[in-house]
């Protein structure tokens, strides 16, 4: 809502600044989004009245104007206006004058000057020049009536602000300038300056007949016919002013006044070319498929949910968002049909958003108008009308139906007061208060009041309405402030429960950064990663690259590492926590939202350093990396890595994380074709895993020391190269017995001296006993078990 | 005996000439020795009277002595230079930088949400998290926002194409899934769980079908709420100023405005004294003075009765924050879009 401060001060005129009165309204939940002046600033410009204008002696263009204006002085001035000419007022820039500043920023000063050997004193404005209007088109011709000499400032009332509140759904009734000054009035303890807005008798007896066929949607229809009005002027520039500071455009007279009085009561209303309409009006709901062409030219196909003001044949006006084309008022009309009606805010919420339109007229019906407003709007419409284009107004046509809303009341416990804003008002305020913006005290009992509800309060239906309104005028920063109290009951503490924050901190000291990418994707990005893939795909994407859900996080990561490396990183290290969206099928209850943890990393393993070029990373680097995370769990044994094979990655180098003998991750090398469809130098190195399965981590259960020494012994075997180590681990321990305490791999070992299938595998067996010495025999004993069963199980030989 | 003198300075002079441990030991054996000559002397002790013996032996043991103190001496300078050569040797630059993988970093986002859930976390919020994709249900109409409310505006929603989420159930065959707009969904979900009281925060991301410079279709809130008996709009105001002041670390100043939320009845919107300018009004506040940093209010009847909270027992607030937004204010961010870029060089600064 947009409206000049002068206006808003015509109704209530507090003794207060712009920026106070500005405040003021912010705080009391009006919030003033921008304040800006109605005009540029200029100075020194007079409405002035051309004499003579005759042709510039050597400049086609040109005309040298005789001015008057500036005092008792009559000035030449050289203009290059093809409108300039005697007789018309037009704003005289003095010399002296500053005028707003152009494109340059500075202001611009009117000089005495000489064009083409011709000598000039001022100049004569367009409306843009003065940045008062769009229009550029010659000088701005002002009314004939228009005081010569008087300052243009003054004389256009520009001492002026444009208000521009932005309000909340809650508050139509704020949609006017009546409805801000009843705020203001009530915050500052003042009366409401209303125009006096007296019924226009008829004068003659012309009416049409209105049916309502809509029920609730339309319950009150007040309509008039004026006859004999002349639309070939425009409004009176007052009229025009007022409706520029609003932000509203002139368009006629007639619908100048009706959005006049839409802006300053809040009434939408519209006129009809009476001479359009076949036979009576009537509102109804729209047959589907009905077709009808409106004010801006479109013509739109109605559904049965929309409700239309119609003639005896057919839909004229989409109701409260849009008037038809062909029933408009044109500069040809003579005769025109009023229409102040109420529709029900259910009947028009989201109807003209379903096809593509918002309106002053629907803003206003879908969050509510005063619903006993229509007669007094029309009477004012009427009163505007006849004073700007004439005619003769026929009587005031109103119909009703039982539908039309009732007053409501609502109760209020005193006790509520305390308990739901913190401090006890005292009664005389809270009365006080509610009946300055305008609710009836009903009943008075010891436990509370009643109220009735203005009929233009659509936001108070319940209790605790009414605790926002007296928060409100009371003033919130008012209110009490207190510190929450609560019992102080201790939770339980779940030590195994690791929090992603821990996950987190291990990546970030393993050099990751982590990411935050969208959550949803490019299809064809995500079909690289996810090939079989049905995602979920947005209805209203805001771009095609973002239009489905993530089935998985890698793109996110990898349009991340594209991103850095356009950007001349080459060492990328990336990781991202976030849900990934997978239909299992049919319905909500088979998508599965799992939160999940995934890592990227590529180029050098080090940052480059002093200390020597190091490697690109590999394989080992980013399961080293996961494997330092599943180690927070302390709960190695429960999780192993298969060879797995997934279509984005390599299918030598892709391993699929088991917990417990299920898998929860992925990690490996992206695939070659793929690095290379992305366009991607390096290998790239993935993992994925649900954050389930790195959310239990196993309690530490003490064992006791053993205080006998610990032997350890050296193997290495050769075998074939397909042969997992992991299965040589198993065969191992399951053969070296109780006593084996630690198993490491430290040498791996392929090439000279081996057959080129075959590869040397170096293990180191430490045994311990926990009670006793363990006896050279024993641990020879065992170690033949080991060697003779990888002997058996993976055709081992001892190297 | 004769020969002492000249036998002593000689040894002296060796060992003040021997130039390294070697050179000086073969000066100890050939002087001090059991067959040095110094010590070849002590044995001719015998060849003289009872009354010389003692003179002459001390005498002996007094050269003996200093030669022995000077080649002690001589090897103890001489180990400390070696000792001293080799430090000098072994010196390094310790200057240049620390081997091994340098340090990632959390995205500022998960910092600022973080640090949200640990101001909190500390007096007994617990964090509870909730889907992304939403049923209108919950992301709606139990927040008193139904179908065709003009607050339905003020959320550009994303709707999910239905045919991949639609039940095959008659019940749920018009059921619309969204992309929650905000995390409030979460706490119905709590209310329709859990009875009061709960003290609960609903980190997460929200999604909005907006994009330009102020906006990302994606972005993190965060919301509280807290239902128990007798929660007052007063309790209210203390806990989001008390947690504002926490946040900025600072005794910033804090207004509340009356506003609308279809699911708090009284609503508020929240103001900051600006960060940047210290209310003096700058680019950041847009001249005000005053930045908005949240919404709040006191939850509404009808968002209880829809999660079977008694209203007559039970009041409680809510409120809710861009996480984003209060990222910006803290660490002076002027671009919300990169937050979503990962550029390193922007990650790498938190």
């Amino acid at each position: 809502m947009k409206l000049s401060e002068n206006w808003l001060r015509e109704w209530v005129n507090p003794n207060l600044t712009t920026a106070d009165l500005v405040e003021q309204i912010t705080m009391a939940g009006l919030e003033v989004d921008a304040v800006e002046p109605v005009a540029g600033e200029f100075s020194g410009v007079v409405v002035g009245e051309i004499l003579e204008a005759e042709q510039h002696p050597d400049a086609d263009k040109l005309r040298v104007c005789k001015v008057a204006g500036n005092g008792d002085e009559i000035c030449q001035v050289v203009c290059g206006a093809p409108n300039a000419r005697p007789g018309i007022k037009i704003p005289f820039a003095t010399v002296g004058a500053v005028l707003p500043p152009g494109e340059d920023g500075k202001p611009f000063k009117i000089k005495k000057a000489k064009l083409r050997g011709v000598e000039s004193f001022g100049m004569l404005c367009a409306q843009v020049e003065l940045q008062l209007g769009e229009d550029s088109d010659g000088i701005w011709e002002l009314a004939e009536d228009a005081p010569v000499g008087a300052d243009l400032r003054e004389y256009l009332n520009l001492n002026d602000q444009c208000i521009e509140v932005d309000l909340t759904p809650n508050r139509s009734d704020c949609l006017s300038v009546k409805g801000i000054a009843r705020d203001v009035a009530v915050l500052n303890r003042l009366e409401l300056k209303e125009p006096k807005i007296a019924p226009v008798a008829p004068t003659i007896d012309d009416v049409l007949k209105v049916t309502l066929n809509a029920g609730e949607a339309c319950s009150r229809y007040v309509g008039r016919v004026i006859r004999g009005v002349d639309v070939s002027q425009g409004s009176p520039l007052w009229m025009q002013e007022k409706l520029r500071r609003a932000g509203v455009r002139s368009i006629d007279a007639v619908v100048d006044v009706t959005n006049y009085v839409l802006l300053e009561l809040g009434q939408p209303m519209h006129a009809f070319d009476l001479n359009t309409l076949q036979g009576g009006v009537q509102a109804r709901m729209a047959d589907d498929g009905e077709k009808l062409t409106l004010l801006d030219g479109q013509e739109v196909e109605l559904k049965s949910d929309t409700l239309v003001i119609a003639d005896d044949e057919k839909a004229v006006a989409m109701a409260g968002i849009m008037g038809g084309e062909a029933t408009s008022v044109t500069s040809a009309t003579q005769d025109i049909f009023l229409e102040s009606a109420f529709f029900f805010p259910v009947a028009i919420a989201g109807r003209a958003r379903n096809y593509g339109l918002h309106t002053d007229s629907s803003h206003r019906f879908e969050r509510g108008v005063d619903y006993k407003l229509q007669a007094v709007a029309i009477e004012r419409a009427t009163q505007l009308l006849l004073d700007i284009v004439g005619g003769q107004a026929g009587p005031v046509i109103e119909v009703e139906n039982e539908h039309a809303p009732k007053d409501r009341e609502v109760s209020l416990r005193r006790s509520r007061i305390l308990s739901g804003l913190g401090f006890s008002m005292d009664d005389e305020e809270v009365v006080d208060i509610l009946t300055r913006l305008g609710l009836e005290m009903s009943v008075k009992a010891d436990s509370g009041w009643r109220f009735k509800v203005p009929s233009y309060r659509f936001d108070i239906a319940i209790e605790e309405d009414l605790l926002e309104e007296l928060a409100r005028i009371y003033g919130y920063n008012r209110l009490p402030t207190t510190s929450l109290n609560a019992d102080l009951s201790i939770p339980m503490q779940y030590e195994a429960r690791i929090g992603l924050s821990a996950v987190r901190s291990q990546l970030v000291a393993r050099g990751y950064q982590e990411a935050i990418t969208y959550s949803f994707v490019e299809p064809k990005l995500l079909k690289h990663f996810d090939p079989d893939a049905e995602p979920v795909e947005l209805q209203n994407p805001i771009s095609a690259d973002m239009a489905v859900m993530r089935t998985t996080l890698w793109p996110g990561l990898v349009s991340s590492l594209q991103h850095n490396l356009n950007r001349q990183q080459d060492r990328v290290r990336l990781f991202e926590a976030g849900q990934r969206f997978i239909a299992e099928g049919k319905g909500i209850e088979n998508l599965k939202q799992e939160p999940m943890l995934a890592g990227l990393i590529y180029g050098p393993r080090l940052e480059e350093s002093w200390t020597g070029k190091s490697d690109n990373v590999d394989f080992y680097d980013i399961k080293g990396d996961l494997e330092s995370v599943l180690s927070l769990l302390a709960d190695d044994a429960s999780f192993s890595f298969e060879p797995a094979k997934h279509p984005a990655l390599h299918p030598g180098q892709s391993a699929a994380v088991m917990r417990n003998g299920e898998q929860v991750g992925l990690l490996g090398a992206m695939h070659p074709q793929l690095q290379k469809t992305l366009g991607l130098t390096h290998s790239v190195y993935l993992f994925e895993i649900t954050q389930a399965s790195i959310a239990e981590a196993k309690l530490p259960s003490f064992e006791p020391l053993s205080k006998f020494p610990e032997v350890r012994r050296d193997i290495a075997v050769i075998v074939d190269q397909t042969t997992a180590v992991s299965d040589l681990q198993k065969v191992i321990e399951k053969g070296a017995g109780d006593c084996l305490t630690e198993l490491k791999v430290f040498d791996v070992y392929v090439g000279k001296g081996i057959d080129p299938h075959r590869k040397s595998v170096a293990l180191g067996l430490t045994f311990q006993h926990p009670s006793r010495t363990l006896t050279e025999d024993e641990i020879n004993a065992s170690m033949d078990v080991v060697i003779r069963s990888l002997e058996e199980s993976y055709n081992a030989s001892l190297r | 005996m004769e020969n002492l003198a000249a036998l002593t300075e000689e040894a002296l002079k060796l060992v003040a000439d021997a130039q390294d441990l070697a050179a000086l030991d073969h000066v100890r054996v050939e002087y001090l020795g059991k067959k040095g000559q110094i010590t070849a002397l002590l044995k001719s002790l015998g060849k003289l009277s009872a009354e010389e013996r003692p003179a002459a032996g001390a005498k002996i043991n007094e050269a003996k002595q200093a030669v022995q103190e000077k080649l002690v001496e001589r090897k103890q300078a001489m180990e400390q230079a070696a000792i001293d050569a080799k430090l000098a040797e072994e010196t390094i630059d310790v200057t240049l930088p620390g081997r091994g993988q340098t340090n990632g970093g959390l995205h500022p986002v998960t910092r600022t949400l973080q640090r949200i859930q640990d101001i909190f976390a500390a007096v007994g919020y617990a964090v509870e998290v909730g889907p992304e994709i939403e049923d209108d249900y919950h992301n709606f109409e139990a927040l008193n926002i139904p179908g065709h409310h003009p607050a339905r505006a003020m959320h550009d929603t994303f709707y999910v194409k239905s045919e991949q989420v639609k039940s095959d159930g008659p019940a749920a065959t018009d059921a619309k899934y969204v992309l929650r707009t905000h995390t409030s969904p979460v706490q119905v979900r709590t209310m329709e769980n859990q009875e009061p009281p709960i003290r609960i925060i609903c980190p997460g991301r929200v999604y909005r079908c907006d994009s330009d410079l102020t906006h990302t279709p994606m972005f993190h809130q965060v919301e509280g709420l807290v239902v128990d008996k007798g929660i007052s709009f007063a309790d209210l105001k203390g806990t989001v100023d008390q947690f504002l002041k926490a946040f900025f670390e600072a005794d910033v100043p804090v207004r509340f405005r009356p506003s609308y939320f279809p699911f708090t009845e009284p609503s508020a919107e929240v103001d900051i004294q600006c960060t940047n300018c210290g209310g003096k009004g700058c680019r950041v506040c847009s001249h005000t003075g005053w930045l908005e940093i949240m919404g709040c209010g006191m939850v509404h009847p009808n968002v209880f009765k829809a999660s079977g909270v008694d209203t007559e027992t039970y009041t409680g607030f809510a409120f809710g924050m861009g996480v984003e937004r209060l990222a910006m204010l803290r660490y002076g961010v002027n671009d919300l879009r990169m937050f979503f870029e990962n550029d390193l060089k922007f990650l790498g600064q938190f």
